[in-house]
Formats: structure tokens, sequence, C-alpha cells
């Protein structure tokens, strides 16, 4: 096949001049940001940011550095994940945080020891049931069930009475966190069994982002599912008139957020071996910024996971950049503010000038 | 039994109060195309909407291919056989020509429900050679529908159709958006069906048009049937007539 002229009826088409996927200035922006903080750090401290720069340390980059930025964002990037979906079909989530929150507490309760240093494990939930020392598929199951269930729920609302998905998930979010503070009844649940929180240790909670980030983007691209996600959020009137089954997709799409944030919610409480009811504050947001940062459209129709995974790494290095910088956590806020609007403006204009251009 | 493909008897719509349509007899034979003529708001749309079940007719009766027909939905009549290239188009601009060709019946290589896996390869070439089939040009195929001209996007709906339609045809003001070359590119598509033999109404303001392309012309005017003439027994003028109203009463085709 010709590189450069591949056209139906005669017409040719110039495949060199195709435009970048929007993936591309994504990584772009990533690289810039951390090229910024290289010079920055070079010019005023002296330090590397990127570079191994001490003495007896081997590779040439500061891999601590690279562990941390991609450490810090797994966990709301799992839930990014599920995000990019709602936002692909046209809709929103802002549940995802008080799901974690949720489940977290629910599913912790399923994962703890009998007894502690010789004692009864004093934040026990069960234990007067002998439910202590479940193997670990029960937390997981339990958590993964919790996730479904308000999925579905914000899927079935969604899909069958109509209501905005703004409101259908603002409800979740407020129910579910009133879920996790009535399960605590004001107090944190630790004391996990040691498989439960293998989940989270170390470097578990980036190897299983990056393979959810991968088996996702598998199937966005190469399945129905992935197919209609694009259709109904590009259109919803066409979706519907071509056949789709607009209202199982919905359902579904919710159904996967949930999931994700749940699974989130394991690896969270194990990695910090505790569950609160304030877990996950927040998280619902961060999780859209990722996603608009990666060139999610928030109209719905374009995004990729790539691109919310390559959003989540901006997340990392600019909350590592501050850090590193010695800038205290509020900068980090307004920055992240600033570019979550720019990230919209940009899409916005992009949206604009293809449609006068060419 | 006979050559009769689609058959409506007193087919009436109401939205609440307002009567869109009322009492319409409809007849199209195989190979026909019929043109539906009439003012805005005058029943067209309507028509084609209780026909291809979008909406559910308040009362009245449709027989399709011999047999008596209630479809719930357009997916029920388009697994029927018809099919409808809709006035707003019905394409999904974030998508590429293969995946709207294909959307809503994607070609799949395993069957795993919603995750099938899709095959990509035989849904890009079956859409390659709809479009030459049909004399559609499309620079790239990759390219997403949102970076097409309006002509482009109209041939891209149309060659969907002209794809998978089995038994009718049905198509709402497809060149009202367009220029004129690129009105002439779908005036040939649909050239290409007649001489098919796939029977086709077509919806259209443009009197030129259809006394170019339709065998026969039917006037809807305030919800009715108000003229159902050969191409052959009628004018420019006279349509307009019956348009506008200045000329009414239920003029039938002669016994054909």
């Amino acid at each position: 096949m010709a590189q450069t002229s591949h056209g139906v009826g005669g017409l040719t088409y110039d495949a060199k001049k195709r435009a970048w996927p929007a993936e591309f200035n994504v990584f772009l922006a990533l690289v810039i940001l951390v090229v910024i903080f290289e010079l920055i750090g070079r010019v005023f401290l002296g330090d590397s940011f990127l570079f191994n720069t001490r003495e007896n340390a081997t590779g040439i980059f500061n891999e601590a550095r690279l562990q941390i930025i991609i450490l810090q964002v797994s966990i709301v990037g799992i839930i990014a994940i599920g995000v990019t979906q709602v936002i692909i079909s046209g809709g929103i989530d802002l549940s995802s945080g008080s799901i974690v929150g949720a489940t977290a507490m629910i599913a912790m309760s399923f994962a703890q020891v009998a007894t502690v240093n010789g004692n009864p494990n004093p934040k026990a939930m069960f234990l007067a049931q002998g439910w202590t020392d479940l193997p670990v598929i029960v937390p997981l199951l339990v958590a993964i069930g919790c996730g479904l269930l308000a999925g579905l729920v914000n899927g079935a609302l969604i899909a069958y009475t109509r209501i905005p998905p703004f409101i259908a998930t603002l409800g979740m979010m407020v129910t579910a966190r009133g879920i996790a503070k009535w399960w605590s009844k004001g107090q944190p649940i630790s004391f996990p069994t040691d498989s439960f929180a293998a989940i989270g240790k170390g470097l578990m909670p980036v190897v299983i982002f990056i393979s959810l980030a991968i088996l996702f983007q598998l199937i966005l691209s190469y399945t129905r599912y992935g197919k209609h996600c694009y259709a109904v959020g590009s259109n919803e009137d066409a979706a519907r008139m071509s056949g789709i089954k607009i209202a199982n997709h919905k359902v579904l799409v919710y159904v996967i957020a949930g999931i994700l944030a749940s699974l989130a919610a394991v690896v969270l409480s194990s990695k910090n071996l505790t569950a609160q009811a304030g877990m996950g504050v927040m998280y619902e947001l961060d999780a859209i910024a990722m996603a608009v940062i990666g060139g999610v459209s928030l109209s719905g129709g374009r995004g990729s996971i790539i691109g919310t995974v390559i959003g989540s790494l901006i997340f990392g290095v600019i909350i590592s950049g501050f850090t590193f910088l010695r800038l205290d956590a509020y900068y980090q806020e307004m920055v992240k503010g600033v570019i979550i609007v720019g990230a919209v403006v940009l899409d916005q204009w992009r949206q604009r000038r293809r449609a006068i251009g060419a | 039994m006979s050559d009769i493909v689609l058959k409506t008897e007193n087919l009436t719509k109401h939205y609440g109060g307002v009567h869109a349509l009322e009492g319409a007899n409809f007849e199209l034979r195989k190979g026909e195309h019929v043109a539906i003529m009439g003012d805005n708001g005058a029943g067209k749309s309507t028509f084609v909407r209780q026909i291809t079940g979008v909406e559910q007719r308040t009362d009245g009766k449709i027989w399709f291919d011999d047999k008596e027909v209630n479809f719930a939905g357009p997916i029920e009549a388009r697994e029927a056989g018809i099919e409808t290239v809709f006035q707003n188009l019905a394409l999904a601009d974030d998508l590429d020509v293969p995946s709207n060709l294909f959307l809503g019946r994607e070609k799949v290589l395993f069957n795993l429900g919603p995750f099938s896996i899709l095959d990509r390869k035989y849904m890009r070439k079956a859409t390659e050679a709809a479009l030459v089939r049909t004399a559609v040009k499309i620079p790239n195929l990759s390219s997403t529908i949102r970076h097409m001209s309006g002509g482009q996007r109209q041939c891209v709906a149309i060659a969907r159709t002209a794809t998978f339609a089995s038994k009718l045809i049905i198509m709402d003001e497809p060149t009202a958006a367009l220029g004129v070359q690129e009105t002439a590119q779908v005036e040939n598509i649909i050239r290409t069906l007649k001489e098919n033999g796939e029977p086709l109404i077509l919806i259209s303001h443009n009197m030129r048009q259809v006394f170019d392309l339709v065998d026969r012309i039917v006037v809807f005017r305030r919800g009715r049937i108000v003229a159902n003439l050969r191409k052959q027994d009628t004018d420019g003028n006279d349509i307009v007539a019956y348009i506008t109203g200045a000329k009414t009463g239920e003029a039938q085709l002669a016994a054909a």
C-alpha cells in the first residue's frame, strides 16, 4: 500500500499530513514540564530533577523520584481509567471518591486479622461472628460487589430516569460518603491480613494501575463496547438510531467505573493498612482532571486511556516537582487548578480550529 | 403475493392535540422510487417516523413485505429491511468511516457480549467495497466524520443505507444542506439505487430533483395526503398548487 496516497474513488490523500494524535500533544506537555523542573532545579538548586546526581548510586535516572511520581498517582489513576470511559461516553462521575471511602471501609472489615500481638483485634468489625482471617478473595469480592452496586445505581438512574449524570453521581457521592461514615461509627478499621496488605505493598499499585490501563485501552480500541463509548459520547441520537442499546451501555460504563473505584479502594486501604471514612475525598475531581489534562473531551466522544495515563503522569510530575523545589503544597493546588482550566481551554480551541479549518 | 413492498392504511399520529398525520393511505411497489413533498409541518417526517418505528402511531395499519408489521423501534424496522437516512444524519462525528458504516452492527471476530473483539480489517474492506459500489469519494477512510464536508458526510450516511438495505430505503431531505456538486453526487447514488431496482422513498423540497429522480409524487398537506400522481401526469405548477393548497382534494392515481 502506498504511503502517500490512498483514497477511495480516485481521490488522493496525503498520509504524511495526517494530524498528530492528541496523545502526542499531551506527551509533549509532559516532556516540557519535566524540562522546566530540570532547568529550575539546575539553576536555582544546583540539583537535577530527573537524573541521578548522587555519587555512588547506579543508573542514569533518579529512580526513586520516578517511582514516587507514578506511585503517588497510581491509585487515583485507577479511578481515572473508569472516569475516562464515562466521559468519553458523554457522562461524568462525581461519586468515585466517595465509593473509594465506602468500599475501603466495608472491604477492610472482611480483611481483618483475629489477633494482634496475642490479643483479640481491638478494631475487628466481625470478631464475634468469627469473620476474621478470611482469604483475600473475600474482601476483594466484597469490594467489587460494592463498586458494582454503586455503579449499577448510578447507571440505572442515568439511563432510566434520564436525570443528568452530574446530579445522579452527585447524589451517590453524598450517599456513599454517608455510608462510609455510618459503617465506621467514627472509628478507622485496621489490622488487615498479610495477604490483603500485600495488594498495595511497594510498587504493586503501579503494577495494578498500568495493567488495568493496558487492559482497558485494548478494550476501548478493539471491542464493541469501546466503539460504543465513542459513538454514544459523540452523538447519542445517532447511536440510538443505529440500534445501539444506549441504556445498557450507560449502565455498563458506570458499573465499570464503580468497580475500578472499588479496586482503587482496595489498593489504597491495603497500602495504608487501614480504612477511614474520609478516604478518597476529592479523588473524583483529581481523576476527572487527569482525564481532561490527558485530552479526554468533556463533551464526549474523544480521548483515550493512554492520554489519561500521561495526564496522570503530568499530575505526578507537578506534585514531585513542587516537592523537589521545596514549595508548599498549596502552590501545587493552585497550579493544578490552572492546568485543568488550561487543558479545557486548549481542547475548546483545538475543536474550534478544526471546525473552521481543514 | 403481490409486488407491493410497503402499504399503509389510515396511518394517523397525534401529538397531544396536534394532528400531525391524519389517515394516510400509501403504497410502494417493488423497484419504485416515490417522492414525498409538502410544506414544513405537512407531516412528511412524521409519516416516515411512524413507518420506521421511531415513534408509535396513534392509529392505522402498516404492511411491509406482505406482512402486517408493528415495529417497536427503529432497530426492528431495520432488521426487517427498512434503512433510513435521517435528516440529522445519524453519524457519530468522532468515529471514522468504517465505524460509522457498521455502527450498531459491528462485525466481530469473537462474540464476548459487549466485549466482543471487532473485525476491523473486514469492516474496512467492506467499507471500501460499499463506497466503490455507490461511487462515493472519500479521501481518507480513517479520518473522523468531523473532518469531512457536508456532502461527504451525507454520502457516508447514504452508503451505509445502501449497503445494508435489503428491501426499502427512505431518505429524509438528503441534499437539503449540500452544494451543487455534492447534490449531484447524492443524486447519482440514488440513480444507482434505481438501476439496482431498490425501492426508495425520497422526501425532498427540490422540485427539479424530484422530477429528475422519481416515478411518482405524493403530496402531504396539513397531515393529509392530498395528491398521489405519476410523474408524467403532472408538472411543477400542479404540485406547487397541491402543496400550497390552491388545489385541494385527493387526486388519485388511475388504476395502475
